[in-house]
């Protein structure tokens, strides 16, 4: 049984130009980029052309203005640790209530060393409380941090308005692009955007690499100590085998980004229709007017996630769920409880998210095996 | 991704006794869509008062679906006095276990189980709320309750109340009520254990003290990373030595009178005294 595989917005698929091009990096280019030596110092134009490939992607003005990392949770950390310490006075730190752990983890912890913390809300359909968030940057200079696009529901936030909004009183403003980036276009040169988190783990490359572009003239204070490397900013040799591909892979998101936002897209929606249309008591989650091409998010009414993902992974099907059982928490998603999510539906949401590498074939098995598990648990389900 | 046990999957994949029961004896029906699980179970006599069928109908998780399916084959062919003594560890046993999170699974099983039974006996529907003050709002866990899981599952943390039944999981605005539970139920399961302080030979007084150290100091000390070990008796002074997280800790003289030798005075005799070994 082939594995369907539906959860593109936890990891993808190392592609095969990713893993070819990291190749030659595992094998005889060895060396240290910091080397005085050719051996070593031959690596380095690698680095470089990488940098440049992601800069290319999000469409910064210089590729300095990217700094490799070793995942997004460390962009996010290094945005929002480090760049809260590099301003004058604390900022007000300002995120929203359905921010990645990787970003409300560090407000947090800034929060609890005496940082003024505030979390916009959300409406029912996932979007940002403007007039909240115009509001509280106002009122003070703030570090703020709201993601691009939701990694649960899809839902993508008015970055150029916020950005304005954060720059107009002086404020800075990070986003963590982790789910955007590769999925919908973007130049940042032109964006009020003073720093942007990125992961390769989920446009292609391997996980262990991600990056962070950090707008020229933005001051950062670096959250690893020690060598020069990455001009200062992230101390330590640099990953140079996952650098690569990380390149190669954003070379490739930007070729396939039509694709993503026109096959891809056609696929979600076919899968999405079908659902609605064969299985009773089941809704979307989420702004569909405003979400990434590739992520749907549907509740089912009276039945619980993590059984329904169990039996699609007894099918061979892959998805993931904000069900509380799943997490091992008690609280489901503190995505979907942000956004008030019936009582009768908030236990029961299944994600599925696509990458170029689905096929019409896997929307079919899902469309086959999906009613009919629904149809299992709701004869099990004391409430219907 | 959970590590259930083959029976958890089976009893998840092939649920036995799905369903409900027509002019059933016994209903209960306990938890909640809000909770994210629920359970009714139904039963019915024969003529010799033994549950000849049960079913159940479940809202919730793959260990949900399978505590409810082992619990009705648990019960069917038992009288109603032997059905009540089946506890939530019971139902994790026959499972083969069940992952540390999902102990509360377990416990909804006996809820509904007694819940059914109450039902039976009295006519009336159960209602948790009536049998003791619900300290945690969130899930609607009464006192009554918590002592119950604390005392049946040796609860040792909050953590460990949480897993096993919910209180405290949600605002955590209850935690310091519930720590006051468990300290409160652990106080009489000591006392209950306790040994008549009186005249122990030797060897009993040294395995008294093993035993204490074992059962009542060490867990205490291990929830901060740190553990004891006892290096010798001599007369009163009893002799030990700090490990992990507490050797070399700038409390642990604070540790060696307060925890040590107080929970060693209670328990075995008043004289002793704990010293130290580097």
């Amino acid at each position: 049984m082939k594995t369907v595989y539906l959860d593109n917005n936890a990891t993808t698929q190392i592609a095969d130009e990713v893993r070819e091009a990291m190749m030659p990096f595992l094998t005889d280019l060895w060396g240290n980029p910091s080397s005085m030596h050719t051996f070593g110092g031959q690596v380095k134009k690698y680095v470089e052309a990488a940098r440049e490939q992601v800069a290319a992607l999000i469409g910064a003005a210089d590729p300095q203005e990217i700094t490799f990392t070793s995942c997004g949770s460390e962009s996010d950390n290094l945005a929002i640790r480090g760049g809260a310490e590099a301003m004058d006075k604390p900022p007000h730190i300002i995120t929203s209530k359905v921010e990645h752990a990787a970003v409300s983890g560090p407000c947090h912890y800034l929060e609890d060393r005496g940082f003024r913390l505030t979390k916009i809300d959300v409406d029912s359909l996932g979007r940002l409380d403007i007039d909240a968030l115009r509001r509280e940057v106002k009122s003070s200079k703030t570090l703020t941090s709201i993601m691009w696009a939701n990694n649960e529901t899809g839902v993508v936030f008015p970055v150029r308005l916020i950005g304005e909004m954060v720059h107009e009183a002086g404020g800075i403003f990070h986003t963590d692009g982790v789910q955007a980036v590769g999925k919908i276009p973007m130049k940042v040169s032109l964006l009020p955007i003073d720093m942007l988190s990125l992961s390769g783990h989920k446009l292609h490359a391997p996980k262990g690499v991600g990056a962070i572009y950090i707008r020229r003239g933005t001051k950062v204070k670096p959250l690893v100590l020690g060598g020069h490397q990455e001009r200062g900013r992230r101390a330590g040799t640099e990953n140079v085998p996952y650098i690569v591909g990380l390149g190669v892979a954003c070379d490739l998101a930007a070729k396939h980004l039509n694709e993503e936002n026109t096959r891809v897209k056609a696929m979600r929606d076919r899968l999405e229709t079908g659902i609605l249309a064969t299985c009773p008591g089941s809704r979307v989650n989420g702004d569909t007017s405003c979400r990434l091409p590739n992520t749907t998010n549907i509740s089912f009414d009276f039945i619980e996630g993590e059984a329904i993902l169990l039996m699609l992974d007894d099918r061979g099907i892959c998805a993931s769920t904000g069900s509380a059982c799943a997490s091992g928490s008690l609280e489901p998603s503190h995505v979907l409880r942000a956004m008030n999510v019936a009582g009768t539906s908030v236990h029961g949401s299944i994600r599925f998210s696509f990458s170029t590498y689905n096929t019409e074939d896997d929307v079919d098995r899902v469309l086959t095996e999906l009613p009919k598990i629904v149809k299992r648990l709701r004869e099990l389900s004391p409430f219907v | 991704m959970w590590d259930y046990t083959d029976k958890v999957n089976d009893h998840f994949k092939n649920p036995r006794n799905v369903g409900k029961i027509e002019k059933p004896d016994g209903t209960g029906e306990v938890g909640s869509l809000a909770c994210g699980d629920a359970l009714k179970l139904m039963f019915k006599l024969d003529e010799n008062g033994r549950i000849k069928e049960a079913k159940f109908q479940t809202f919730g998780c793959a260990s949900a679906i399978a505590s409810s399916s082992a619990l009705t084959e648990m019960i069917i062919g038992k009288t109603l006095e032997e059905a009540e003594k089946i506890t939530n560890r019971d139902i994790a046993e026959y499972l083969g276990g069940l992952p540390k999170q999902k102990v509360h699974c377990s416990v909804m099983g006996r809820e509904a189980l007694e819940a059914a039974i109450y039902n039976y006996r009295t006519g009336k529907k159960w209602d948790k709320a009536l049998e003791g003050e619900v300290i945690c709002h969130c899930f609607g866990v009464t006192d009554k309750e918590i002592e119950r899981v604390t005392r049946e599952n040796n609860v040792q943390t909050l953590e460990e109340l949480t897993n096993a039944c919910k209180a405290g999981g949600g605002c955590g605005n209850c935690l310091p009520e519930l720590q006051k539970i468990i300290d409160r139920v652990h106080g009489e399961m000591a006392e209950a254990a306790a040994p008549k302080k009186k005249t122990l030979t030797n060897l009993q007084r040294i395995h008294l003290i093993e035993d204490v150290i074992d059962r009542e100091i060490r867990p205490a000390l291990r929830q901060d990373g740190g553990d004891l070990e006892l290096i010798d008796v001599d007369g009163p002074v009893v002799k030990v030595r700090f490990r992990g997280a507490c050797s070399g800790c700038i409390i642990s003289e604070i540790t060696l009178k307060d925890v040590v030798e107080a929970r060693l005075k209670d328990n075995v005799s008043e004289d002793i005294r704990v010293e130290e070994v580097k």
